[in-house]
């Protein structure tokens, strides 16, 4: 939410006319302008991002990060000595679009590498055309389609754990602290029914199990009608929503639960882009999240976080610097920024020139393992599979306390990983 | 939850979409009975109303109840001028032909929306209800706020019933409605009753925009649903009918309710579907339709 001056609803025909011709020109140019005066001996890279439909709010921190990642990289002395250009596409949020967005990349930008791709429904659909034109492709969408062998020998994701390790991870500590009856609330698409998979046979390990899944459609508007399936025996309420109804999913569960509640443990996809001070959000205090980064600041704060929000413009509330009502997405938005260091680890290994050398770039990418907790990557140290194309990390699970959000556990690298057959580097190139 | 409170809550939900849906039909309905112009952008004018709503929340200072009284009154006028606009210089240019108002406010549809893109961006918006209010019944609590939308829409709908019924202006409109070429030998200003009727349309769903924002909160993609609703309304009450459209309304409403919350969501908007097949097979002029003259 934010108060900008300059947007005033145009009233006359000839404002409007003025207002939709003139974002016209300007949506027009780049798409026009970009491919013709490309310079030469630069490092390109596509950034498909989700600043329209449902992934907005994501869409735009992650494109704000994306441009302060390649700042800082550029003024590290770019890539092998080529300074990185960024070229943004919006998708719209819709998987056909985010296809046509990968092929516009490869045949009309001829970028280097593609990053950023978020919604997992739409990477689902963009990585296997990504794969077919040889275009590497790195997604940051926690979809746990790489560690099930579904995608392909270009696309990576080594900037945030998948939903397999993130629930694998977590599953004892909500068993042990919180309950082992579990209700869960997802999204009824891929990213919706990882989450019901893997948790179903994390919380089982634990002797727990889940009494009851409810699944609700991606764009639904109006949740209570959902809520009289929570069973009474119900211990624990899992939630993970996403979209721009999330504020209202949230309120809605508050009117109905009221003060008698059962524990509540929710992704912070339900409250990325939300304000925690609302009023209506009250009934979330000593309820817990899962957080991959923690959006306030800890008093552990490290300098790393500390440059991470200074070059993104976050403040140590997770809010913009500029506009204290405009909320980040900050527990995924670090991963667009950790991908482009990834990147530019991974050229550098190749010794990357020019796109004659994409193969190469993703044979160094496999050769990755170890990733230390540093300024290019400040949620902190992860572990690269080069098999898997997967990487893994910690996680936190925060507590609501006075409205502010307080890590009361963080999980290690080792609770995490997992077991699969997919192995990438049989594939060819 | 008991079978009992499970059906309460059911109806209260079915209640609530009734009556939004009630406010949003009726004005499709009125500008259909009037123009005999099918306006697909009217789900338009309810998302402009959320989002004008959302402005005056932000700009009004004080207690939320302030801006959302503001919004009552500025939204349905701001897009009513609108539409009145679009009808002056699109739809009587048209000559109102039926296949090509289509067309035009398809594209009336895009433009609005995409405005809204550029001017207002592509988050949903929360805007503070009038009133913060959980009525907590033995099985489970209730915003009241919802309970006031029912009884809004109540009002709204006595106020069209009697403006139809009783004034000199409603008995031009039914007129008009009735059979437009004689209403003009009589000299009724045919022409213009029609940019009033579109305007007044667009205001009525720029009205439900506002009741619904504190429950929805304001994004640019809003308006697909209320639109799809309406239709299903429109079609089932017999389109330019003002009492099919409420009994429709309700029964989908209702039906919606009931359905989403005993099985589920998905089943109820197959059986809202199902239904509208049905009425346009056995009865092709709705529930309260006439057959054309």
């Amino acid at each position: 939410m934010h108060r900008d001056s300059k947007t005033f609803l145009p009233l006359s025909r000839r404002h409007l006319l003025k207002t939709a011709g003139g974002a016209a020109a300007v949506l027009a140019s780049p798409a026009v302008l970009r491919p013709g005066f490309a310079q030469s001996g630069t490092i390109k890279l596509g950034a498909p991002i989700h600043r329209t439909g449902i992934g907005a709010s994501y869409g735009r921190w992650y494109e704000r990060t994306a441009m302060a990642a390649v700042k800082v990289a550029n003024e590290m002395g770019g890539i092998n000595g080529r300074q990185i250009e960024l070229i943004v596409e919006d998708d719209g949020t819709d998987p056909k679009r985010g296809t046509e967005v990968i092929e516009k990349f490869a045949s009309q930008y001829k970028v280097d590498a593609v990053f950023g791709h978020l919604f997992s429904n739409v990477v689902a659909a963009a990585a296997p055309r990504a794969g077919e034109l040889k275009l590497p492709y790195f997604i940051c969408s926690e979809a746990s389609l790489l560690g099930a062998g579904k995608l392909n020998r270009y696309t990576f994701q080594p900037g945030i754990t998948d939903v397999r390790a993130q629930v694998t991870s977590m599953a004892p500590w909500i068993g042990d602290t919180l309950g082992k009856k579990v209700t869960m609330i997802y999204p009824d698409y891929n990213f919706g029914h990882d989450h019901r998979d893997f948790f179903t046979a994390a919380i089982k390990a634990q002797g727990g199990e889940v009494v009851g899944k409810i699944a609700v459609p991606p764009t639904e508007t109006s949740f209570t009608r959902y809520f009289p399936q929570i069973p009474p025996s119900t211990e624990v309420i899992y939630h993970v929503m996403v979209g721009p109804a999330v504020l209202t999913f949230v309120k809605e569960l508050g009117d109905y639960l009221g003060s008698k509640r059962p524990e509540i443990f929710g992704f912070i996809d339900s409250l990325e882009g939300v304000d925690f001070a609302t009023p209506q959000l009250g009934f979330l205090e000593g309820s817990y999240f899962w957080e991959a980064y923690p959006r306030y600041a800890q008093v552990n704060q490290s300098e790393f976080d500390k440059f991470f929000r200074e070059k993104v413009g976050v403040d140590a509330n997770g809010a913009s610097v500029k506009d204290g009502k405009d909320i980040s997405t900050y527990s995924h938005m670090f991963s667009i920024w950790e991908t482009l260091f990834v990147i530019k680890q991974a050229m550098e290994l190749a010794n990357y020139k020019g796109e004659a050398q994409k193969k190469d770039l993703v044979v160094a990418m496999e050769s990755i393992s170890t990733i230390a907790e540093s300024r290019e990557h400040p949620q902190g140290a992860k572990l690269f599979n080069g098999k898997t194309h997967q990487v893994f990390g910690s996680q936190n699970i925060s507590k609501v306390e006075g409205g502010k959000l307080k890590v009361v556990h963080r999980t290690s690298i080792e609770d995490g990983l997992y077991d699969t057959d997919a192995d990438y580097t049989k594939l060819a190139l | 939850m008991a079978l009992g409170p499970y059906l309460f809550l059911a109806t209260l939900e079915g209640l609530v979409q009734a009556a939004v849906l009630c406010i949003t039909a009726a004005g499709l309905s009125l500008v259909f009975g009037v123009m005999r112009v099918v306006n697909v952008a009217h789900g338009e004018f309810v998302m402009l109303g959320a989002v004008i709503a959302w402005f005056a929340a932000s700009l009004v200072t004080g207690h939320p109840a302030i801006g959302f009284a503001v919004a009552l009154v500025i939204s349905p006028v701001i897009v009513g001028a609108i539409a009145f606009a679009g009808e002056r210089l699109i739809l009587k240019r048209l000559d109102y032909n039926p296949e090509a108002t289509i067309v035009a406010t398809i594209g009336l549809l895009y433009i609005l929306q995409q405005t809204v893109l550029i001017v207002y961006g592509p988050d949903a918006r929360p805007v503070d209800p009038p009133f913060y209010y959980t009525i907590r019944f033995p099985w489970f609590g209730y915003s009241s706020y919802k309970l006031f939308v029912i009884a809004a829409a109540i009002v709204i709908m006595g106020a069209i019933w009697f403006v139809l019924q009783k004034t000199r202006a409603g008995l031009i409109m039914r007129a008009a409605q009735f059979d437009r070429e004689t209403a003009q030998a009589f000299g009724i200003p045919v022409d213009r009753v029609s940019a009033v009727v579109f305007a007044a349309g667009a205001g009525l769903a720029a009205l439900a925009g506002v009741l619904v924002v504190p429950i929805q909160q304001a994004h640019y993609l809003m308006g697909a649903d209320p639109l799809l609703l309406s239709f299903i309304v429109v079609i089932i009450g017999g389109l330019g009918s003002m009492s099919g459209t409420v009994v429709a309304a309700i029964l989908i409403g209702l039906s919606d309710g009931i359905l989403s919350v005993m099985f589920s969501p998905t089943l109820a908007k197959m059986v809202s579907t199902l239904l509208v097949a049905l009425v346009l097979v056995f009865r092709p002029n709705g529930l309260f339709g006439k057959a054309e003259r």
